[in-house]
């Protein structure tokens, strides 16, 4: 069970590190499925590992010259401080609808994302071909 | 503003705020993939920093559990960022539009 967990949390630190994401979305069932914790736990510890995991992956995206520190660092303190607000509306929200809604609103999200990646994709091949 | 959607969504869906934040910056602030996941990971830092606080003071927090997953993701993350800078940008781009449909997927059947 222990060697399952370290295999999903490189995974996650994989996941963390190409797309910018915190890893939440892997560790968190790991650490309810595989380590037995219950659900607000899992959330509240996963919290705790990525700490280390954002702040290797950014110092090395700073090694590169990606990062923006000033916007990251006030993106960062909104999200902290709204993440408050979002907490108190699940209580208030119909939860089940908006995550209908969310779910589409990603997907339309992906859908934009997608299409300009491929169309740079097709930009880049053209240009490698005319050269 | 993006702060704020971000911390949101990650307070009503239980999504990391990544998943959000990154697709706001590549579309609004028109950042490439890698500027945008590396700008993400330092709101990430912040975000998870405060949220842990909180949730060490309440008691959740399980720290052993914490380094079995969090040593490992460590490693990963330095794979992953290595592996980003190797990639085009707009291939990641394309990978992570997968990644958006995997989770929107798993935030409506949940």
């Amino acid at each position: 069970m222990i060697a399952l967990a370290i295999i999903i949390g490189v995974a996650a630190g994989v996941l963390s590190g190409l797309f910018g994401i915190g890893g939440g979305i892997l560790l968190v069932p790991v650490l309810a499925l595989v380590l037995g914790l219950d659900h607000v736990e899992a959330e509240a510890t996963s919290l705790l590992a990525i700490i280390p995991v954002a702040a290797v992956g950014a110092w090395r995206q700073q090694g590169y010259g990606n990062l923006d520190v000033r916007t990251g660092l006030i993106v960062g303190v909104f999200a902290a401080l709204s993440a408050i607000v979002g907490v108190a509306l699940v209580n208030v929200l119909p939860v089940e609808a908006v995550r209908y809604a969310f779910g589409a609103l990603m997907l339309y999200v992906a859908w934009r994302l997608g299409r300009s990646a491929i169309s740079q994709l097709r930009a880049d091949s053209a240009g490698a071909a005319d050269r | 503003m993006i702060g704020i959607a971000t911390g949101i969504f990650s307070g009503l869906f239980g999504v990391g705020g990544g998943i959000v934040l990154v697709p706001m910056l590549v579309l609004w602030i028109g950042f490439d993939e890698r500027k945008a996941a590396a700008t993400s990971l330092l709101a990430i830092l912040i975000a998870a920093g405060a949220g842990a606080a909180t949730q060490l003071l309440y008691g959740n927090v399980h720290l052993v559990a914490a380094l079995t997953v969090g040593i490992p993701a460590v490693g990963g993350v330095l794979i992953g960022t290595w592996l980003q800078q190797r990639i085009p940008v707009a291939l990641v781009q394309l990978m992570f539009s997968g990644l958006l449909v995997v989770v929107a997927v798993l935030v409506v059947i949940r």
